[in-house]
């Protein structure tokens, strides 16, 4: 599901520098060249996701996340500091954040909101950790160690004194749709801030 | 009767050889009259000269890179893993060039060519290079070949220090720039290791002070040793390890036995070392290893790398390997983030291999992978 990526462009200035955290296979980067003449660098750290960015002309740089800073990055080096669905996986969430802020003048993160009334219905009901197609893992083996609701995620920008320049949230249906206009962190699947 | 040659290999490939009259001016001040370069070529150029490669040898590389000599050569090209059809460079669709840098010992102009000013062999009296030097004769070259514009320069270690320099002499002059298991620059210890070698070469008492040739004699013990300590910086500890371990290749530690015990890594390194003295000239050894030792790409851009890469405009393939310490990770990681400061476009590559520094001689398939799929986007 990436149907998070044409919301990101809208926040993206054209010939603007650009750095995706967890590029993936560079189709975002791919995109934003293409559609914004962006000049963009991607850190991946899998193997066949890093050959997908190749494939797309996309500058990928081999980097993990977890492993090393990202202190190689000038202070305001990056128009736009990117992270899609990635800022749960990581061990340092609040940390990353601070450093994407310093990097970029602005920010963009989309996570998958644990809040959404299916995931505290499955909790309720069954007394087990979600797991449905979207986050298709069990509690020991998946990747997303670090869990938020929107809410959660407000209180951290609130505290660490950063300005949510947009909110924008993502549902895959129609009741959804309709609920998340009320109430985002019961209805919402998907949030992506902007951030500075 | 002739072995044939593997389908996915250029052949049997003819070292050309061409004059230069003009003289080249050389970093250290002085001036080569003239000198020769010998050089191979593999696949077509095409007609409008855009698919044109060039490849940068390493330290104790030469023009051979790709091919065989002849039906009876044990041994293909130096770099015959990478080039060929359907390899990582392919030669179905570039036409790459290899030459023998000036200084080395494998027909272009070096130490064991003949002065014409004295008439005698230049030994240790030949000029000091620097890697820009070869640039600017690899330059030379290339107007000879009719190259406006290389596809790509390509060099690992020794070689990727070239192909950097090019991408920084002649910014027009080539669209991508591939750096294998290189640095900016190196490291003390890396210094310290070449002037182990060098002075194991001029303690040799056949040395003569570089003019053996004049003595008839020839350092082949110390080149030997030099060989050796070369070697073992170019393997990994754990590779290494796997490969020899303690295995002994004779003797035996029984109570009473009285014959010397040799173990595989001794036989092996003996070896590598009488092999290559046999084949290589000392005085280029000394004189590749210093134009390694005073490498530095950003000396004349204040130190600052990202100020040396903001001249160049072409785009960066840069790949580093895991159990490299010669040339470790972290040099290339430097390079990388050198050309992101610089706002260049750059692709990095950190292979896991247990091949140290040799890695990138050797069949890896994730190194291919990222090699040949970068190489493929390249527009001919």
């Amino acid at each position: 599901m990436r149907i998070d990526l044409d919301i990101i462009a809208n926040w993206v200035s054209p010939n603007s520098r650009v750095l995706d955290l967890g590029c993936g296979d560079g189709t975002l980067l791919a995109q934003l060249t293409q559609d914004k003449s962006i000049f963009g660098y991607g850190l991946e750290i899998d193997e066949d996701h890093i050959n997908q960015c190749i494939d797309k002309d996309v500058n990928v740089i081999e980097h993990d996340l977890d492993e090393r800073s990202l202190q190689n990055f000038a202070d305001a080096s990056f128009d736009t500091v990117i992270m899609t669905q990635a800022l749960q996986t990581m061990r340092y969430p609040d940390l990353l954040l601070n450093e994407m802020l310093r990097i970029g003048k602005e920010c963009i993160v989309t996570f998958p909101n644990f809040g959404h009334w299916r995931a505290r219905l499955y909790l309720a009901l069954q007394g087990k950790m979600p797991v449905s197609d979207f986050l298709p893992y069990e509690w020991y083996n998946t990747p997303n160690i670090h869990f938020c609701t929107f809410k959660d995620f407000e209180i951290l920008c609130r505290q660490k004194n950063i300005k949510v320049l947009h909110r924008q949230v993502v549902t895959d249906n129609s009741i959804d749709q309709f609920g998340s206009q009320v109430l985002p962190n019961l209805f919402g699947e998907t949030a992506i801030y902007h951030l500075s | 009767m002739t072995k044939p040659l593997p389908t996915d290999s250029v052949g049997i490939v003819q070292p050309k050889r061409h004059r230069f009259t003009e003289p080249l001016t050389l970093a250290s001040g002085q001036t080569l009259e003239e000198y020769e370069l010998v050089y191979e070529t593999y696949g077509e150029l095409n007609a409008a000269a855009s698919n044109a490669i060039l490849i940068c040898h390493a330290l104790s590389g030469h023009h051979h890179a790709a091919g065989f000599h002849s039906n009876d050569e044990k041994k293909p090209g130096w770099w015959d893993n990478y080039i060929g059809p359907g390899k990582p460079i392919d030669t179905s669709r570039f036409f790459v060039v290899s030459l023998n840098n000036l200084g080395g010992c494998h027909g272009s102009t070096g130490p064991t060519s003949i002065n014409p000013k004295t008439g005698e062999v230049w030994g240790a009296d030949f000029p000091r290079l620097r890697v820009r030097d070869w640039v600017h004769s690899q330059a030379k070259l290339a107007d000879v070949l009719g190259i406006e514009c290389w596809a790509a320069v390509i060099g690992g270690s020794l070689g990727g220090m070239q192909a950097m320099r090019w991408s920084l002499e002649y910014p027009n002059r080539l669209r991508h720039c591939v750096v294998i298991a290189s640095a900016m620059k190196l490291s003390a210890q890396n210094i310290a290791f070449n002037e182990t070698a060098r002075q194991a070469i001029t303690s040799d008492p056949d040395f003569k002070d570089g003019h053996y040739l004049k003595h008839n004699t020839y350092p082949k013990q110390g080149l030997a040793v030099a060989r050796m300590i070369g070697h073992i910086t170019y393997l990994s500890g754990d590779g290494m390890g796997e490969k020899f371990g303690r295995e002994l290749k004779s003797g035996n530690f029984e109570l009473g036995n009285e014959e010397l015990v040799e173990f595989q890594i001794e036989s092996y390194l003996k070896y590598q070392g009488e092999q290559f003295s046999g084949t290589f000239d000392a005085n280029t050894y000394i004189l590749m290893t210093r134009a390694l030792d005073y490498f530095d790409l950003s000396r004349e851009y204040e130190n600052d790398p990202a100020k040396a890469f903001a001249e160049a405009r072409c785009k960066y393939l840069v790949i580093s390997f895991s159990s490299d310490w010669r040339f470790s990770p972290e040099r290339s990681r430097e390079i990388a983030d050198a050309l992101i400061a610089a706002q260049k476009p750059v692709v990095y590559a950190e292979i896991e291999s247990s091949h140290g520094h040799d890695a990138f001689l050797v069949p890896n398939e994730r190194y291919q992978q990222v090699f040949s799929r970068y190489l493929k986007r390249i527009e001919v």
